[in-house]
């Protein structure tokens, strides 16, 4: 069995994982780990009340901020990875900032959406993001009335959520398909429900109202109704565009920073025949050769969220939402990626773009700190894993056992052989019962987290 | 390192983040409208130091007066941007990309750390001093250095027992050599790293090559900010940009006493900058840019004051012309916008002349537009 392939699988599904549950993945086989990943139980989170009496600004959150260590949380937490790995990406698709939307509850509401819906049918998660209050106010849909639409929701639809644009700027659909369903969802409005305590958040219910909504005749991409916001969104998930921007989009998050236009066709096939359901899309992702080739392995550049929640699960340092832990959406931050505020309504770019001097900087310090943490349970077990690898290692042995010791981390050979140099320059081999083996393990630790290489996934 | 042999001068930006209150800061203490709006938060009396007949600073921007004495300010009134936003984020983001109508992601400033070293040879021709980049200075390829503090600066400073970080740094920066691409997708993630290792390298030495009778008051973290700025400075590094910020000035409550302390630190750090820029002879060299998201609103709430729009700005600097320039805040009824100042600088005016009369540079392909002219320097 290919350990180095369910690495890249929990990398990529989730934002890696500890030597031992690659292990444990490894005894059920590949396919199934990709169904259990893709399968996740959804209910609520056991730790929410554990997270209400830790994170009690964040309880009813006001602003984003008070909301981040909730999402921090479970993005370092959740044992269904998957679940928040793809809430991050439609987070990331149909963004919603904090910028305008200044209202923590509301984003998390949001967030708790793209987990629920985020991998069944597309068609289901764009009628739910319509009817999102927040969506709504982002989009300023409450502001679109019969007579008097407002093309902001109905523009960003076609354009950022579903069809996409070309790099001319050029849909396939036209100005008078935008008008058209802006139309078409006029009277979908919300309204806020009292606060659940004095100077609380409001929270936002979606609410449907007939009288402002323009019931008359449209034609949108070449059909014509009375249509209503509903009609919208199922003629929207029909159409070939709509196919292939969510494929390329799942292609560019989840395999590679380089765009296959071969992979993004057939993966485009797999949307449609699956009636839009993600979870099949990924699914023709996962177990296709592609995925499995070299040609895409550590091709992708970890993103902010990918280096700190991946670094921290592979410490494994967190029992409780400790204030640290609350803290950890800062960290992103400092690294460029503001969780729960996207730069703007087109979300992050993926890619080398994510990596600045100073953003390596703010990795480096973070990552190689994280595997410091010998009191932590997953540091131990890494340095339990490099002495069962042999009593004595010469320089080339200790690299190896160390990068397989952190989740089966290969780096390229030329940094290989540097690490090697390194271990070497101690003078001596590596011994478990030498009173620096601790400390010798820990530095190449420190030294693999500051790898380029460790920046990809 | 040298300079890139550009001449133009160096910016030194103060961010006020959170809303700087323009009525109490630049105070117009004849007009009795401003009494009426703000019974609890008006200044009186000696809480103003008289500039004219009609304004005056807060009292707690005593060596803020001083300088403009010298000449050396120029007070931007009723500073803004069309359709005011009063989401501090939102706000920020329009000051920070020059955009106001349209969402962007690149930095104004970013743009001229691009055209200033279009090859991103020098890594630390902009520097920040905090962590995290502001939206200002970001720009797909520009690199900047972002500094907590000068001489901590570095990869594994923050390292719990780090006895081991030269030894680690000697290896790290073996391995940040863009010399091959074999195993990444292209050099530029070496290029980075090289580009982190060399800035932290210069930027940590820089405090040594400051020597400097001024001494800036410690327990004041834009003092500590701006004596970063002057380090950086002395150190001939070829930084064209420095970026600080100091706050919060979002005084919802507690006016009095939050916005107040601010000022004085803020006035104390600047006077002890220009005075440091002198004695380097650095000072005719540079020019400083002092910007908030927006003003307060007219009405005080209480205790403090809400979230508004028109604001003030300042430039500073020997070769800035010194005095009033804009309109004086009018605070009758029909003037103001949802009671807010109304605007009537369009701030890309100021950022236009700040590029063209100081930095020597083309604003319209930074600004994606042209925009007027202040007439704001000496030469």
């Amino acid at each position: 069995m290919d350990v180095e392939l369910m690495a890249q699988l929990l990398r990529r599904a989730g934002f890696g994982t500890t030597r031992d549950q690659i292990d444990k993945y490894l005894q059920q086989g590949y396919e199934a780990t990709v169904e259990e990943l893709l399968n996740p139980v959804h209910r609520e989170p056991e730790d929410q009340d554990l997270m209400d009496r830790y994170f009690v600004a964040s309880v009813e959150a006001r602003s984003p901020g008070h909301a981040d260590p909730q999402w921090a949380w479970r993005l370092a937490t959740n044992p269904n990875p998957l679940e928040e790995k793809i809430a991050l990406f439609w987070h990331g698709l149909m963004a919603v900032g904090g910028v305008k939307l200044d209202h923590g509850l509301e984003m998390l509401t949001e967030i708790e959406l793209f987990r629920r819906f985020g991998l069944g049918r597309f068609e289901d998660l764009l009628l739910e993001i319509s009817r999102n209050p927040g969506m709504m106010y982002w989009l300023d849909n409450q502001n679109s009335h019969s007579g008097a639409p407002n093309e902001n929701y109905g523009r960003e639809l076609l354009e950022l959520f579903s069809m996409g644009i070309d790099e001319n700027g050029e849909g396939a659909y036209s100005e008078d398909d935008v008008k058209a369903a802006a139309r078409a969802f006029t009277g979908w409005a919300s309204e806020v429900t009292p606060p659940p305590f004095f100077l609380g958040p409001f929270p936002m219910v979606f609410r449907f109202n007939p009288d402002d909504h323009d019931d008359s005749e449209k034609t949108f991409l070449g059909q014509t109704g009375n249509w209503n916001g509903d009609d919208i969104v199922r003629i929207i998930s029909e159409q070939r565009a709509t196919a292939r921007f969510v494929a390329m989009r799942l292609y560019d998050y989840f395999v590679s920073d380089t765009p296959n236009d071969e992979e993004i066709e057939r993966l485009s096939d797999v949307f449609e025949e699956n009636d839009g359901e993600i979870r099949a899309v990924l699914r023709a992702i996962f177990n296709s050769d592609h995925f499995k080739s070299e040609d895409v392995r550590y091709r992708k550049m970890k993103s902010p969220s990918d280096l700190v929640f991946g670094t921290v699960r592979l410490v494994d340092r967190f029992d409780l939402p400790e204030l640290d832990s609350g803290t950890l959406a800062n960290n992103t931050l400092f690294m460029g990626q503001h969780l729960l505020n996207p730069p703007s309504v087109e979300g992050w770019h993926e890619g080398e773009e994510w990596v600045d001097s100073g953003a390596l900087i703010e990795r480096i310090n973070f990552a190689s700190a994280e595997v410091s943490r010998t009191d932590g349970r997953g540091v131990q077990r890494m340095l339990a894993r490099v002495r069962d690898a042999g009593d004595e290692l010469d320089g080339a042995e200790f690299v190896e056992a160390c990068l397989d010791a952190m989740g089966s981390i290969d780096v390229s050979p030329r940094t290989r052989s540097i690490l090697i140099d390194h271990a070497n320059g101690h003078g001596t081999p590596w011994e478990t019962d030498a009173s620096d083996s601790t400390d010798r393990a820990v530095e190449m630790f420190q030294l693999i987290v500051s790898t380029p290489d460790y920046q990809y996934c | 390192m040298e300079s890139n042999g550009l001449k133009g001068k160096n910016l030194v930006v103060v961010q006020l983040s959170g809303g700087n209150d323009y009525l109490n800061t630049v105070v117009p203490y004849q007009d009795g409208l401003y009494y009426d709006y703000r019974p609890n938060m008006g200044l009186r009396g000696e809480s103003v130091i008289p500039v004219d007949d009609r304004i005056g600073f807060n009292s707690h921007m005593a060596p803020f007066k001083r300088m403009y004495d010298r000449g050396m300010v120029a007070v931007i009134m009723g500073v803004g941007y069309p359709e005011p936003n009063r989401s501090h984020f939102r706000s920020m983001d329009i000051w920070h990309t020059a955009e106001p109508l349209t969402s962007s992601s690149e930095g104004w400033l970013g743009k001229v750390t691009r055209a200033l070293d279009p090859e991103g040879r020098n890594p630390v021709t902009a520097v920040n001093f905090g962590r995290g980049l502001p939206r200002a200075l970001a720009y797909p390829g520009v690199s900047v250095a972002s500094v907590g503090a000068l001489e901590s600066y570095g990869l594994y400073t923050g390292l719990a027992g780090a006895h081991n970080r030269d030894a680690l740094l000697d290896t790290v920066s073996r391995i940040y050599q863009p010399m091959s691409e074999e195993g990444f997708p292209s050099l530029r993630i070496l290029q980075t790293g090289r580009g982190a290792l060399d800035g932290a390298d210069l930027l940590r030495q820089a405090p040594g090559h400051h020597n400097s009778s001024v001494e800036y008051p410690e327990d004041n973290p834009i003092a500590q900010s701006l004596k970063g700025v002057a380090q950086v400075t002395s150190a001939h590094l070829g930084t064209r940009i420095f970026y600080t910020a100091h706050g919060s000035f979002d005084t919802h409550t507690n006016e009095l006493v939050n916005h107040t302390l601010l000022w004085d630190q803020l006035s104390e750090a600047v006077e002890c900058f220009w005075a440091d820029m002198e004695e380097q002879g650095a000072a005719d060299d540079t020019v400083m840019w002092m910007f908030s998201e927006f003003g307060r609103r007219v009405a005080d709430n209480g205790t403090g004051t809400d979230h508004g729009s028109g604001g003030c700005a300042f430039l500073i600097g020997p070769s800035v012309k010194g005095g009033l320039y804009g309109d004086y805040p009018n605070l009758d009824s029909a003037a103001q916008l949802d009671g807010d100042v109304r605007y009537n600088t369009d701030y890309r005016d100021v950022y236009a002349t700040i590029l063209e009369s100081f930095m020597e540079l083309e604003s319209e392909p930074i600004l994606n537009s042209r925009f007027g002219q202040l007439d704001l320097a000496t030469v």
